[in-house]
């Protein structure tokens, strides 16, 4: 970016303009957090006074923690924590060293079938992979990892390499070819200069790693599907199990949701700054 | 920190020891796996404590797509909880569900027991019957005595008790909703709907195409239904299943078109007195019918590599022990054994003694008639009864159409 | 092989490679293949596969019981695209433009905050949104009342002619952030001296935008749109979770992902079809397919002839 930054005369019409920006920024985000402030809220209170008064903060009167009691005691969070951050650190690590290793391949040399390759890797990106669930799960069987996290991180990686590798491609094609050819002049093997080359693209890691992140955590269907017993539970199935078992039991639910919801904002605020540099350094405009 | 990963990684690769004699359970009823875990699987271990049992319930929506790639791919639990007629019927077809002809203990279940998960020619019984449900009205005491009314005996009272509880304004009459589909064609259409085909006479009819659903029986069943929209809570059509459980438990309403399984969810919730009755008959009609529908049962996986552990605990569940427990711990699921039991819980007593005052059928979509994929008849009556009630379509609309449909695939009624 | 006249294949290109292609070949493609090519077959005399052509496609396409279900669950996922195209994306970009230029301070607490939604999962977002949309919570009727509209509030989520536009809106207010974060990356990346050279020129904001800096993103709102509507074709979660499998009311929700699963894996008593949900996946990945040649072929070919 350009040192040189354009600064509007503050006039009237400046203020206006910072007025109305901000207040066109505040209705929005309101309307994006409202609903899950609502959640948050509610699940403080007692059954009665999430129908009565759904708006209202917890008061001495109405503030109840009966719901997070039955979560608690009903599921075992804790482990579905420890399983579903396994699976997504995993799962996240994996698909950043493969496929930068790829895109490092498919950015910096000209082979044959260059083109193809990209595209082959491309195309996981145009069909939903639950289709091919009940191969998936005899190819488990066949690798003995049935109802092992293991099984969730492999799905994951090979879900992530498509739109992992057609990012990082597009960055490491603008890392100069000068660097490399010095590095080759000083001896340097082309493991050496991969690995010289991945600080340069952090930011795009960074990019990565949020988008990738989001749908791993979040899934519901090959935990049900692959390891769906009480010691490879994540959090989301967990969640959605008891949010069935006690589904019409409003504390219990709003507590679940909340539980469920924290650590990934929790993750994706850790994760945002590398996001939006990784966004804004380039490729994907 | 990498390194805490790395040892986190080898943990999971380890994993834990399998023990020999493990089985685990497939189920629906995630709302009973306390009670299984808690009761029965205990009461289990006092005589056979060398076999550890695991119930591994998956909610309902999923069971079925869940349970059927596991199948598959061989991985899927000891003991399968069955669905009743086809759904079962296929996966012992298929061979994933073993034939429990000479499972001592059988003999404790009656013939119309073993009806939903036997072979067409009643070969071959594949399942323990577990329990059935029964089809009827739960109402809110407190709100009946406020308003001074009482327990319908006709289709007409109790109409006229709706209207009386609309023109009070305070309650809603008739707690249901349409949005999740099954419980109008469920608690609606298949509860109020065997007075009007008479039972098992209409239901065989079905089958073997004597009658059909836009015969008179069945049309009437359907007008019957389309006589509850007025009386529904406000904005029904998005009101879901957990809604409605909640709308009467906080004591909103008067009346819930029930399945006798929601007793067990409803009585820790209210703080009101619980009453029911059954299906009323139309006026004048002598004999009363209804639903008392085989629902679930447990099978033994043939890729179970604990076949003499999964069958002991199948004998185990066709004893006296066994459906005392479940009657017992899930009040409203009703034992389907021949072992007298004790119905401790009062409106599940209630619910139990219509079998003797009425003649009983089970749903009409459930034996054959759902057999086929893309036009399946439940999936039909699902639809249409909760169209009826959103009023999209006529009662004789209703009618034609799942009729038009079943007629597609289905010789007897072509 | 004629390549010997040609270096043999540099090893390190291939350990490069190898890690990704093998994991991606077996856990994706591979299972992707073996689903796909089941929509070829039909079962034939003791649980047998036959292969039977494009039969099943000329079934899905043609009968009577299959393709009204097919063309409603097309339709009806074209209007679920075409609301995220003329809603959320519109949103993405107003917001983008706004959190881009460089009036206010704290845009990036606005932006992780708007961000948000994003990143929880469609089984939270739709239960949250059927609880608040629920009747007997009664907060959407609340919020109307508040605007004096109370007598409009509807049960929408039941109603056949609302439904499918309201869980697209809830749709398009999860996954606004990403519209915005591409083009917010986009509009920060134009370099100062364009737009500065703008206003010097006299150019308002409004002016500045339409004609300088959006043609600048144009490839960027290419790659929106073919990625919203990949992303819509694929979806299944939200419906799924607040309508079911069965898409209520009267399929009026139906797309192609819950229309997929039923017939895949079954319903209720409905017993699953391997071989015609196959059928069904692959014509999802015709039309994701055709989507995105049009992008390549059709958008991005022009926007370089422009450019040149």
């Amino acid at each position: 970016m350009t040192a040189s930054h354009y600064r509007p005369r503050k006039g009237l019409g400046h203020w206006g303009q910072v007025l109305g920006t901000h207040a066109a920024l505040l209705i929005y985000t309101a309307f994006a957090l409202f609903p899950v402030l609502l959640v948050v809220l509610n699940s403080f209170k007692s059954r009665r006074a999430i129908f009565r008064s759904p708006y209202a903060l917890p008061n001495r009167e109405t503030w109840d923690l009966i719901g997070y009691q039955k979560v608690l005691d009903g599921a075992n969070f804790g482990l579905y924590f420890r399983n579903s951050l396994i699976v997504t650190v995993g799962a996240l690590l994996i698909i950043l060293l493969v496929s930068s290793m790829a895109s490092h391949a498919l950015a910096a040399y000209n082979f044959r079938g260059n083109t193809l390759m990209g595209l082959y890797l491309a195309i996981g990106i145009m069909i939903p992979i639950r289709l091919g669930t009940v191969s998936i799960l005899r190819l488990t069987v066949a690798l003995n990892l049935v109802d092992t996290l293991w099984a969730l991180i492999l799905v994951y990686v090979a879900q992530g390499i498509p739109l992992a590798v057609f990012i990082l491609t597009q960055f490491m094609r603008q890392v100069p070819g000068d660097l490399k050819d010095a590095a080759r002049i000083d001896g340097a093997s082309e493991y050496r200069i991969y690995t010289l080359v991945l600080p340069l693209v952090r930011p795009a890691l960074g990019t990565v790693a949020v988008f990738n992140m989001i749908p791993i955590w979040n899934d519901l269907w090959f935990p049900l599907v692959l390891a769906s017993s009480e010691k490879s539970k994540t959090v989301i199935l967990g969640a959605q199990v008891f949010l069935g078992q006690y589904v019409n039991d409003w504390n219990a639910v709003l507590a679940s949701l909340t539980l469920a919801m924290i650590p990934i904002i929790a993750l994706y605020i850790i994760f945002s700054r590398q996001l939006i540099r990784g966004l804004t350094s380039g490729a994907v405009k | 920190m990498k390194s805490r990963m790395v040892f986190l990684l080898l943990v999971i690769l380890v994993g834990s020891p399998v023990l020999a004699q493990q089985l685990t359970i497939e189920s629906w009823r995630n709302d009973d796996l306390g009670i299984w875990r808690d009761i029965i699987i205990p009461a289990f271990n006092e005589q056979y404590p060398d076999i550890e049992v695991v119930f591994a319930p998956t909610a309902p929506a999923e069971y079925n797509a869940v349970l059927a790639s596991k199948l598959q791919a061989g991985t899927a639990g000891d003991l399968i909880t069955c669905r009743p007629f086809d759904n079962s019927l296929n996966l012992f077809l298929e061979g994933h569900l073993a034939s429990l002809n000479d499972l001592p203990g059988m003999d404790n279940f009656s013939d119309v027991a073993k009806s939903a998960w036997i072979t067409d020619d009643g070969s071959d019984v594949f399942c323990v019957p577990m329990a059935s449900v029964i089809h009827g009205f739960l109402y809110n005491q407190d709100v009946f005595s406020e308003l001074g009314i009482e327990e319908p005996a006709t289709w007409e009272e109790f109409l006229a008790l709706l209207e009386a509880v609309k023109a009070d304004g305070t309650y809603a009459p008739l707690v249901m909703g349409t949005n999740d589909q099954w419980e109008a064609a469920t608690m609606g259409f298949q509860n109020i709907g065997p007075n009007y085909w008479e039972g098992e006479e209409g239901r065989l009819g079905l089958i073997d195409g004597s009658v059909g659903y836009d015969d008179a029986g069945f049309v009437a069943a359907f007008e019957a239904l389309a006589e509850w929209q007025p009386y529904l809570t406000d904005g029904y059509q998005a009101v879901a299943y957990p809604d409605a459980q909640n709308l009467f438990t906080l004591g909103l309403g008067a009346i819930y078109p029930a399945g006798s399984w929601d007793i067990g969810t409803f009585n820790p919730q209210v703080d009101f007195e619980m009453g029911a009755f059954r299906p009323p008959p139309p006026a004048g009609q002598d004999t009363c019918y209804i639903s008392d529908h085989t629902d679930i049962a447990l099978g033994v996986n043939t890729a179970s590599s604990n076949q003499e552990a999964a069958r002991t605990f199948l004998e185990w569940m066709t004893t006296a022990e066994f459906a005392e427990l479940y009657t017992n711990q899930l009040p409203g699921f009703f034992t389907l054994s021949n072992h007298p039991i004790n119905v401790e819980d009062p409106v599940a007593q209630e619910f139990i003694s219509w079998r003797g005052e009425c003649e009983t059928t089970i749903r009409s979509s459930y034996q054959i008639l759902s057999r086929n994929a893309e036009v399946n008849n439940e999936n039909d009556l699902w639809n249409a009864s909760a169209q009826v009630l959103n009023g999209t379509l006529t009662p004789q609309e209703a009618a034609d159409f799942v009729q038009s449909r079943l007629a597609t695939w289905y010789a007897p009624q072509q | 092989m004629n390549s010997k006249r040609r270096k043999p294949f540099p090893i390190h290109i291939v350990v490069f490679l190898a890690p990704a292609v093998l994991i991606y070949t077996l856990f994706m493609i591979y299972p992707l293949i073996d689903s796909l090519r089941l929509g070829l077959y039909q079962a034939g005399e003791g649980g047998t596969e036959v292969f039977a052509g494009f039969t099943n496609y000329r079934t899905l396409l043609t009968s009577n019981i299959w393709a009204p279900t097919l063309w409603n669950a097309v339709k009806n996922n074209f209007i679920f695209f075409a609301v995220h195209m003329l809603v959320q994306n519109p949103i993405g970009l107003f917001l983008a433009a706004l959190l881009s230029s460089r009036v206010v301070r704290g845009t990036a607490v606005y932006r992780t905050l708007i961000f948000t939604p994003t990143v929880l999962s469609v089984v939270l977002i739709g239960f949250i949104w059927r609880l608040i949309l629920s009747p007997l919570w009664g907060i959407s009727k609340d919020f109307l009342s508040f605007f004096g509209l109370g007598q409009f509030n509807q049960p929408w989520l039941g109603l056949e002619s609302s439904a499918l536009i309201v869980l697209s809106f809830i749709s398009v207010w999860q996954y606004v952030g990403i519209p915005m974060l591409l083009f917010l990356a986009a509009l920060i990346g134009i370099p100062d001296e364009l737009i500065e050279a703008a206003r010097v020129d006299g150019a308002t904001g409004w002016n500045v935008f339409w004609r300088i800096k959006f043609p600048l993103i144009l490839p960027t709102v290419g790659i929106v749109a073919v990625l919203t509507f990949v992303g819509n074709f694929n979806a299944f979660d939200l419906i799924y979770t607040t309508q079911g499998a069965l898409a209520g009311p009267n399929f009026s929700t139906d797309i192609m992902g819950t229309f997929f699963f039923r017939t895949f894996f079954g319903f209720q008593l409905q017993p699953g079809n391997p071989i015609m949900g196959a059928t069904i996946a692959g014509v999802m990945f015709l039309i994701i397919l055709t989507g995105v040649l049009l992008y390549l072929f059709g958008w991005q070919r022009r926007l370089q002839r422009l450019e040149f």
